[in-house]
């Protein structure tokens, strides 16, 4: 019984989440569909433990659903890039599960939370199945699942405003996704198969085609779309401002980081190093466009007055620090791009979490409406200081793990240049960061508001909110076993694919 | 749309084959074309032709909300459903050979299929009631102060 659980844990992984979405919508009732929620969440990070662990040992997990041989049917295929990514996922679901219920309860009708729980459900599995598939048209369809979701939960915005960013977010997602799609089908023109081992094999014999050439642009523009990197980003800032609090959290922390997973999981494990980065000009044409989203993204979000669109801003220059890690395409590199990439989802995530903490308070989210607000909410202020000092990248914290490793692997490179702008980067989001800190801190309470009555957030939101800068502190402090998982994951992918 | 004789008689006539139309193609899915997903849309039109000629309220009372909601969900759960009743079996996902000692991916396919001509046809329908009932169900109460309006609105979407 035990043996065949841990056979059938790849598929269950995504099934859980999947079959607990449509058993919300039956229920019908908020607190049901939370508690559905929870369950499928927390199982589905276990299950998600329990494969890293097998993926360590073993190397790789695979799967054949319906028991139809690997390069005819669907496979699915856990490494430890994969396992990584679907740890960051599936933990950050279930600690948005605990954070949810309050959070929730306050933006959205009562006769809707159970949608709400039902999509983000449907986003999960989504966002599972991008990472646990070996098929690259399974890839896509994944894809479209969490994307579709994510539309709908964005709309579900207190203000009018999120059905706009929706629909825009739906427009650029569409592209990006459609564009996806044609990619894989040029390849599978020339290839005839849609398995991504069996793509890696064939793909070298023809290599030297215009469609294969194509194919590669179109994937590479499709998913910088999803990821939200520098010239495809303008869907983001709208999208996490107005979507729900615990939508924002949970989005920003696991959807554009699931796209640069996927993006480099084409580049890397089926087009290979040597194609995308020695024959085509792949690696200095994402580096420059990180180094452009680095600066644009930080003094954007400088000038925001919206503490929700701050962060978001910020999330388009953090994108860029991911993707120059991974676009140097060596093992240090690509190592450095991976530990950014969780570590900035659990910053981003924790930082959501507690301006969503902030705002169930206030009911506004504008800068000027957090004032004094450091000692109303003494923890939830705190969480937020913590959070933001990762993000600019104070030792003992996971965003200054993630800075060394990025700043060691483009000085290895010679990329001085892509240096200089990581460190003027940072300094700019000193800044950001600061503003809202000064906010917190520096201003006097207003007097005349009622509803500023001190009184932290609900627990919920208090015990998610901490356990993510647990975590992050926890990495800053000794992060030896995360380097060490994504270093192996980086040997894999580089060494892999040429 | 009531009052035009013609298009009465005649949608009359028509949905009841309609309806038999969407479960030939239903369940003929597996060895001829068509399959879940057309049949749920046929059946779909069935109901959308119906709501047009007399009426979305008279469709909603004929197959109401709550019922495509439970629809489009039991859909999904009778397909990833039958995934689960093969690995209780002791097969992968969807390995229907474990359903039957023989012709067991023929009893696969039906079912799944009979999943997904459900929620597509519930979706469908869901998706045509959002949009014919499009400034009513937002603002109830306007709906009551102004009954004039009401009727504008009826008279724009028949």
């Amino acid at each position: 019984m035990i043996t065949a659980f841990f056979n059938q844990m790849p598929v269950l992984v995504v099934v859980v989440p999947l079959l607990a979405a449509p058993l919300c919508v039956l229920a019908h009732r908020a607190f049901a569909a939370w508690l559905l929620y929870v369950l499928a969440s927390w199982s589905a990070f276990g299950m998600a433990f329990l494969l890293f662990v097998q993926a360590k040992i073993a190397g790789q997990v695979s799967y054949a659903v319906g028991d139809w041989a690997p390069p005819f049917g669907i496979e699915l295929v856990i490494d430890t890039y994969s396992a990584l990514v679907l740890l960051l996922v599936t933990g950050v679901a279930a600690l948005t599960g605990i954070y949810a219920r309050k959070s929730i309860a306050s933006e959205i009708t009562i006769e809707r939370e159970y949608l709400v729980f039902a999509l983000m459900l449907l986003c999960l599995a989504g966002l599972i199945g991008i990472t646990v598939t070996g098929d690259a048209f399974n890839l896509f369809v994944f894809l479209e699942i969490s994307s579709l979701s994510s539309y709908a939960l964005i709309a579900m915005g207190p203000k009018r405003r999120a059905l706009l960013s929706s629909f825009q977010y739906l427009i650029m997602g569409t592209v990006g996704g459609t564009f996806l799609l044609i990619g894989i089908g040029l390849i599978f023109m020339m290839t005839g198969t849609l398995n991504m081992a069996d793509l890696a094999e064939r793909l070298p014999g023809v290599y030297d085609t215009r469609t294969v050439q194509a194919g590669l642009a179109f994937v590479v523009v499709g998913l910088s779309l999803k990821a939200a990197l520098m010239p495809a980003h303008i869907w983001l800032p709208n999208a996490y401002t107005y979507a729900p609090s615990t939508v924002s959290a949970f989005i920003a922390a696991t959807a554009t980081k699931v796209a640069v997973y996927a993006l480099f999981r084409f580049v890397f494990t089926i087009f290979g190093v040597g194609y995308a980065f020695g024959s085509l000009p792949l690696g200095t044409l994402l580096l420059t466009l990180a180094a452009i989203s680095m600066i644009a993204g930080s003094l954007a979000s400088i000038f925001q007055t919206d503490v929700k669109r701050l962060l978001a801003w910020s999330s388009v220059a953090q994108m860029g620090y991911i993707v120059a890690g991974f676009a140097l395409a060596s093992t240090a590199g690509v190592s450095a791009g991976l530990v950014h990439l969780l570590n900035h989802g659990i910053i981003k995530g924790a930082l959501f979490m507690a301006v969503g903490a902030m705002i169930w308070r206030v009911r506004a989210s504008s800068i000027n409406d957090l004032a004094g607000l450091g000692r109303a909410m003494p923890l939830t202020s705190a969480a937020f200081v913590v959070g933001g000092l990762s993000l600019i990248g104070v030792p003992a914290t996971a965003g200054f793990i993630s800075k060394w490793a990025l700043l060691s692997a483009l000085f290895e490179a010679g990329r001085y240049g892509v240096m200089a702008v990581l460190l003027v980067a940072s300094l700019l989001s000193i800044i950001y960061v600061g503003r809202v800190i000064e906010a917190l801190y520096f201003r006097p309470l207003p007097d005349d508001v009622s509803h500023h009555q001190h009184g932290e957030a609900p627990l919920g939101m208090q015990v998610a909110t901490w356990a993510l800068i647990a975590i992050n502190i926890a990495i800053g402090v000794h992060a030896t076993p995360e380097l060490e998982a994504t270093g192996r994951a980086a040997a894999l992918l580089v060494g892999g694919g040429t | 749309m009531r009052e035009h004789t013609v298009l009465r008689i005649v949608s009359q006539f028509v949905i009841a084959p309609i309806l038999l139309y969407a479960f030939y193609v239903q369940f003929h899915g597996e060895y001829s074309p068509g399959g879940g997903f057309q049949a749920g849309v046929i059946l779909a039109t069935a109901i959308i032709l119906y709501g047009l000629i007399f009426g979305v309220e008279a469709a909603r009372v004929a197959v109401p909300p709550t019922l495509l909601r439970i629809g489009a969900s039991l859909g999904l759960l009778i397909y990833g459903g039958t995934g689960v009743a093969t690995i209780l079996l002791g097969g992968n996902f969807l390995d229907y050979d474990r359903l039957a000692a023989h012709g067991g991916q023929y009893y696969g396919l039906i079912v799944i299929e009979l999943g997904v001509g459900i929620t597509v046809a519930s979706v469908m329908i869901a998706i045509f009631y959002v949009f014919a009932g499009r400034g009513r169900q937002n603002n109830p109460d306007e709906d009551e102060d102004h009954g004039q309006a009401d009727d504008y609105d009826a008279d724009d979407i028949t």
